[in-house]
């Protein structure tokens, strides 16, 4: 694991802190009842679930606690996890079997 | 009276929050746990939680700074992923846009998953509710969900500044991930958009400075609103053949 210093992540949290408020604020606080175009509406609405699985695939892929190694035993929990989230519709019931998953990972590994 | 009614708002909202703590919690001390592994100490970890307030947002920004990746990329990236909380604070709008700006103010900090889950709801149920009982409802939902993220991500700093990196704990971040987007996939469009985000997040990994990520998730994105667009067409295709049917 790289290390950062410490500017840099104290420019990452006040740029989210600004970043984060402003959008949280810009519609209530200054664009009010206004409506926003359909087209942006429309793609906003993808944003977590497109930036998320982009993140999260490449860590699946290529795991750090095997060195990048691509590993079967990794991929079946990375798999079981995302199962039980998306059958169950429960985030809580997934992390549990995500955590069990890992903890097999642990005892086998 | 009305300030009767305001105060049980507040309450009821606090008590409809009460199961989102189970969640809310174990992130909080995920969140403080992996802080730690990536050498952030109890305070530095809690200033992050305090500021920002957005879980899947801090666990990126934090994936990325590990990875050493431009700052830029990693305030452009955490940022998409909160950008869902400026279609919240746009739909919240109608309800509590005529409040005074300083409650707007702190209701633009207190905008999470949970709160507008709620709240949301809430006011379309109740379309007589007043814009003051609105807002005392509003805040109830995160009067206790916002302190235990703090307390939680502090527990979890200091627990994790204990735990050796041996154990390989980097690979429970993309597991927390995944729990999260499975129960984010609703319709079609949310699996085109989250399919064709994977697709593209492999190759898009030659990039350079993790650039690939916000590459992989813009295909993602435009995939899912044009998915959504053809649904919606085909949808008043087949009502406009339906109607004009004998």
């Amino acid at each position: 694991m790289s290390t950062f210093d410490q500017t840099s992540l104290w420019i990452v949290i006040i740029g989210m802190a600004l970043g984060s408020f402003a959008l949280r604020f810009a519609f209530i606080g200054f664009i009010g009842g206004r409506q926003m175009p359909d087209w942006l509406m429309r793609h906003l609405r993808y944003t977590a679930v497109a930036i998320l699985p982009a993140l999260v695939t490449p860590l699946v892929a290529w795991p750090s606690p095997t060195g990048g190694e691509t590993s079967l035993p990794h991929l079946a929990v990375a798999a079981l996890t995302f199962a039980v989230g998306y059958l169950t519709r429960n985030v809580l019931w997934a992390l549990l079997s995500g955590a069990f998953g890992f903890l097999l990972l642990f005892l086998l590994g | 009276m009305a300030i009767t009614t305001t105060k049980s708002l507040f309450l009821r909202g606090l008590i409809d929050s009460l199961p989102f703590l189970l969640v809310a919690s174990p992130f909080g001390l995920l969140f403080g746990v992996l802080a730690a592994e990536a050498g952030l100490n109890v305070l530095e970890a809690l200033a992050f939680s305090l500021a920002v307030f957005a879980g899947a947002a801090q666990f990126t920004a934090l994936q990325l700074l590990q990875e050493n990746t431009p700052l830029l990329i990693v305030l452009t990236s955490a940022l998409a992923v909160n950008l869902r909380m400026g279609m919240y604070s746009a739909s919240l709008t109608p309800y509590l846009g005529g409040a005074p700006m300083w409650q707007r103010a702190c209701a633009a900090y207190m905008t999470v998953d949970q709160s507008y889950a709620l709240s949301i709801v809430k006011f379309e149920d109740e379309p007589e509710m007043t814009t003051s009982q609105r807002m005392a409802y509003f805040f109830g939902t995160t009067s206790v969900i916002a302190p235990s993220w703090m307390i939680a991500t502090v527990i979890g700093a200091w627990v994790g500044a204990q735990i050796p990196a041996s154990w390989g704990l980097d690979f429970v971040l993309p597991l927390a991930f995944l729990a999260m987007i499975g129960p984010m996939l609703r319709t079609p469009a949310h699996m085109v958009a989250c399919f064709v985000a994977i697709v593209a997040s492999l190759p898009a990994t030659l990039m350079p400075h993790n650039l690939g990520l916000i590459v992989a998730g813009l295909a993602g994105m435009m995939a899912g609103a044009q998915t959504e667009l053809w649904l919606e067409q085909a949808a008043e295709r087949s009502k406009a053949k339906q109607e004009t049917a004998p």
